[in-house]
């Protein structure tokens, strides 16, 4: 079947760099002395530990609960026991430490007791929930939980279920490798998925650089022999492995940023994670080991089967990295994170290790003016003006930047790539975003701050309101208590507080005004020119805010009046 | 430390530079080989100039004086003034014109990649204003051989009228103001077989170098395009309305500086628009323009006016025709 594609613009074609890594067949990786096992690996709640220092765990035990709905569950790879649950450096360029729990392996690998699961009956929350704490998510590198993306969308139904094999990014082959051996079962997968998701098609997307991964796949697809299944062969172009990219080439579909694919009836998957799904439902083999590429400055480049929380430098050994090498780096070489050091662990996001050389990848040549060539504007894939980001940026004029769409960068690095100054681009809008981000923290800081001040200046007039009030009501009161004195001592409290009660309310409503009237004199007015997107976004923080002044305003004011007047009887 | 991309695509400036260098070797062959070798003691002179105003003014600037002198784009705005100016004008002319346009028209606004005009016609702006009478002697077909020509370029030899032949545009203009009709006036000999003597060919030659860029992609298409289909638009119109007032298509894209604007002036990335639709109107203004001033102007040709006419609305346009990002065209559909 001849399948209309359709094409993002932009791109670049760098060498693929991918056959030292297929000569050889996936290498199962032994297990190190030490697994240090972080657990946020995902995106969402950092999961709870579910066991302590000395615990004896078993292979596929849960040793960290998923904290809440956006979160999931990690799991130990083998038995063995736990050494420490403390910080330990992650495989990130901050170099930051993360929570981790350090499993010595005992060499026994004795399995937890499977508890049966039947997923064919099971309802569609309980099959969520099951992959949640089985800790699958998306393998592709952006590691987002699986059982999230597993609803239909608002509509009822998704229209697409598409699977990610595009793979674009240079040396890195794990989902290639993985898609010629586990064709089947990663088919069998995404069907699991597409009953889920309510799909009317499943559409796999291969570049035609994997001849062998597509054919595999096609001969897979055929012996399921369902209809609505398609193996579909792209263009090979960096970034066509990008899940909107990938949606736009097959369906004709650009997801704008900011919205989600299944808005627009599509949902994307990596391969690996689809093959992550059956075997969690169908073997109940929690996420404990993925495919991960060695690639570069090695002596034996190979894919792996490597048990995630295995330090990196130990899976390294085994490629034989070279002496030469000045640096190591997860991911590829187009979007990959430098790493801190070779103590930093496997974790699900990890598809590529690549060990760099100045030969292979030579330091950048000094950055020179721009030029306005326009080159990086004909690479970028999302359509932007990269230059007019660069110039905004550098001049620290964010509002600029973002005018210009700096959020829909997906810093793919196109531009950085094909820019004849030698700019180092991505890492400008990186610290654009990050000066946005920080200067929005800090606005929201004094936000907070100065509602507190509001609120601490309206509560001091309002006490000194109240107290000028009680004074007033006593005085008055005072001639009339003494023939009232035979009766019911709470009466007088009643009929005290009852004229006093109405100018304080008056009062305390005229300063509630006051204090609205110099927050609205206030707020930002830098929103002027905004996308639909943006201003809904501004809309729902200001929704937030005003709950929160109203929280504040009508929650503790009643109760501060409240023990206000019960105080009265007993004065 | 540093980030990805690791990977880098063999370029460079110096490499975009010198690609514009050697397409340009194309109409510098061809008009040296016709008009006479003054050219190339031209395009040395002003490549000397050039070299030393950079050197000076980075050295002034504080600025790292190598990695600037060596990335070509001194010598690719010296080639340009060179190519523009008469062949036969005294040397203090083109060092005059092109310490002016690396002074001025570059490094007071902050060196490459800062400047707003392109310096090239700044150069040219600056000169005919200044000396028309020198800048309109223009050499016939091989007038004069080599120590001739070099004597009016570094004696005080000057060209007589004789030796000196007007240029298509600024004989047109000529013959069009003492009442003559722009057929019989383009009949004279001054003339060759479209747009005088040997400039056509220049002409071709420079539209052969332009498609070399377009082929190494250093160009896109939208300013050539744009260029020649608004001139042949609007020239096409004012010769049908009025064949004596008027000359057709074919002779404005020939004559003058129309193929190297077209392909090597108005696709200047640092002082031209940048967005492709912006390109479009960029050089649909310059083209405009410049068959305004040749039709109706007092300079003969109006090309360098009209780029630096352009320039002043390049934010403008840039801002008005920012592409759609991906996702925010159509509401997302296909």
């Amino acid at each position: 079947m001849l399948r209309k594609l359709f094409s993002f613009n932009g791109g670049v074609k760098p060498d693929p760099n991918k056959g030292a890594s297929t000569r050889e067949p996936i290498a199962r990786l032994p297990l190190p002395p030490q697994l240090i096992i972080p657990l946020h690996q995902h995106i969402g709640g950092t999961p709870r530990p579910l066991v302590k220092v000395g615990d004896r765990v078993l292979h596929g035990q849960r040793i960290g609960a998923a904290d809440g709905n956006v979160s999931s569950a990690v799991h130990a790879p083998t038995s063995g026991h736990v050494v420490a649950i403390e910080p330990r450096l992650m495989p990130h360029a901050s170099g930051l430490s993360s929570m981790a729990v350090v499993i010595e392996p005992d060499g026994q690998d004795q399995r937890i007791e499977r508890e049966p699961f039947d997923w064919h009956a099971a309802s569609p929350g309980e099959v969520r929930d099951y992959l949640r704490d089985a800790g699958v998510v998306g393998l592709g590198g952006a590691v987002f939980p699986s059982h999230l993306k597993l609803a239909p969308g608002k509509a009822g139904g998704t229209d697409t279920l598409v699977l990610n094999g595009a793979e674009c990014e240079p040396f890195i082959t794990c989902d290639d490798m993985l898609m010629r051996s586990e064709a089947e079962d990663i088919l069998r997968g995404a069907l699991v998925m597409q009953k889920m998701l309510a799909a009317k098609q499943v559409l796999v997307g291969v570049e035609d650089n994997k001849p062998e991964a597509a054919a595999a796949l096609k001969a897979a697809a055929a012996a399921l022999a369902h209809a609505s299944l398609d193996v579909v062969v792209v263009p090979t172009r960096y970034p066509a492995g990008g899940a909107k990219q990938l949606i736009r080439v097959l369906t004709g579909i650009e997801v704008p940023h900011g919205s989600r694919s299944t808005d627009y009836g599509v949902q994307c998957f990596n391969v690996a994670t689809a093959l992550a799904v059956w075997n969690a439902l169908e073997h109940g083999e929690p996420l404990t080991r993925r495919i991960v590429t060695v690639a570069g400055n090695v002596d034996r480049p190979r894919n792996f089967d490597v048990a995630i929380g295995t330090p990196i430098g130990f899976v390294f050994e085994h490629a034989g990295l070279k002496p030469d090498t000045d640096k190591l780096i997860m991911g590829g070489p187009m979007m990959g994170i430098p790493l801190p050091g070779v103590d930093a662990p496997v974790v699900k996001a990890t598809n590529c290790l690549l060990a760099s050389s100045p030969a292979l990848f030579p330091p950048p040549e000094p950055e020179l003016p721009c030029i306005r060539c326009g080159e990086c504007a004909r690479a970028c894939p999302a359509d932007l003006q990269p230059f007019e980001l660069y110039w905004h940026s550098r001049a620290r004029n964010f509002g600029r930047a973002q005018e210009y769409h700096l959020f829909d960068c997906i810093e793919c690095g196109c531009c950085a790539y094909v820019c004849p100054s030698h700019i180092p681009l991505v890492d400008y809008y990186r610290y654009a975003k990050s000066e946005i981000w920080a200067r929005e923290r800090d606005k929201d800081a004094a936000d907070s701050a100065r509602e507190r001040f509001e609120f601490r200046n309206w509560r001091a007039e309002r006490e000194k309101e109240e107290k000028a009030a009680k004074l007033a009501a006593r005085s008055a009161a005072k001639p009339a208590a003494k023939p009232a004195a035979t009766d019911k001592p709470p009466a007088e409290g009643d009929t005290a507080a009852t004229p006093a009660e109405d100018p304080k309310k008056a009062l305390i409503e005229a300063a509630m005004a006051r204090a609205k009237a110099q927050k609205e004199a206030v707020a930002a007015k830098n929103t002027d020119t905004l996308t639909p997107a943006q201003q809904a976004q501004v809309e729902a923080a200001e929704a937030r805010r005003k709950l929160a002044a109203d929280m504040v305003a009508t929650g503790d004011g009643e109760t501060t009046r409240a023990t206000a007047t019960a105080d009265k009887p007993t004065e | 430390m540093y980030n990805s991309p690791y990977l880098r695509q063999n370029t460079s400036v110096r490499r975009v530079m010198t690609t514009v260098l050697v397409a340009m070797l194309p109409a510098i062959a061809v008009q040296s080989w016709l008009f006479g070798a003054a050219l190339l003691v031209q395009i040395a002179l002003a490549s000397v100039t050039a070299l030393a105003c950079e050197a000076l003014m980075l050295a002034l600037r504080g600025r790292p004086v190598a990695p600037a002198l060596t990335d070509m784009s001194a010598l690719v705005t010296a080639w340009l003034i060179a190519v523009c100016l008469p062949p036969l004008l005294p040397w203090w002319t083109t060092v005059l014109g092109t310490a002016f346009a690396l002074i001025i028209g570059k490094h007071l606004y902050g060196g490459l990649g800062q400047n707003p005009f392109n310096p090239a016609m700044l150069a040219y702006a600056l000169l005919i204003v200044s000396f028309p009478a020198l800048m309109s002697q223009w050499p016939g077909l091989n007038v004069g051989d080599f120590a001739t020509q070099m004597d009016w370029v570094f004696g005080g030899a000057r060209a007589l009228d004789g030796v000196t032949g007007a240029t298509p545009l600024d004989a047109l203009r000529t013959g069009l103001m003492t009442g003559g009709d722009a057929a019989a006036v383009m009949r004279s000999t001054a003339f060759g077989h479209i747009a005088g003597a040997g400039w056509e060919w220049v002409a071709l030659a420079w539209g052969a170098g332009g498609l070399l860029l377009l082929a190494l992609r250093i160009i896109t298409w939208h300013v050539p395009v744009a260029f020649v289909a608004v001139m042949s638009l609007v020239s096409g119109i004012a010769s049908l309305i009025d064949p004596a007032q008027f000359a057709g298509p074919a002779f404005h894209l020939l004559a003058g500086g129309a193929m190297m604007g077209a392909f090597f002036i108005a696709t200047d990335p640092v002082s031209g628009a940048t967005t492709p639709r912006g390109k479009l109107v960029f050089a649909a203004g310059i083209a405009l323009i410049a068959w305004l001033i040749r039709a109706f102007g007092a300079y003969p040709d109006g090309i360098a006016f009209a780029v630096l006419l352009m320039n002043i609305c390049v934010p403008l346009i840039d801002m008005k025709t920012q592409p759609p990002v991906f996702g925010h065209k159509n509401g997302g559909a296909p």
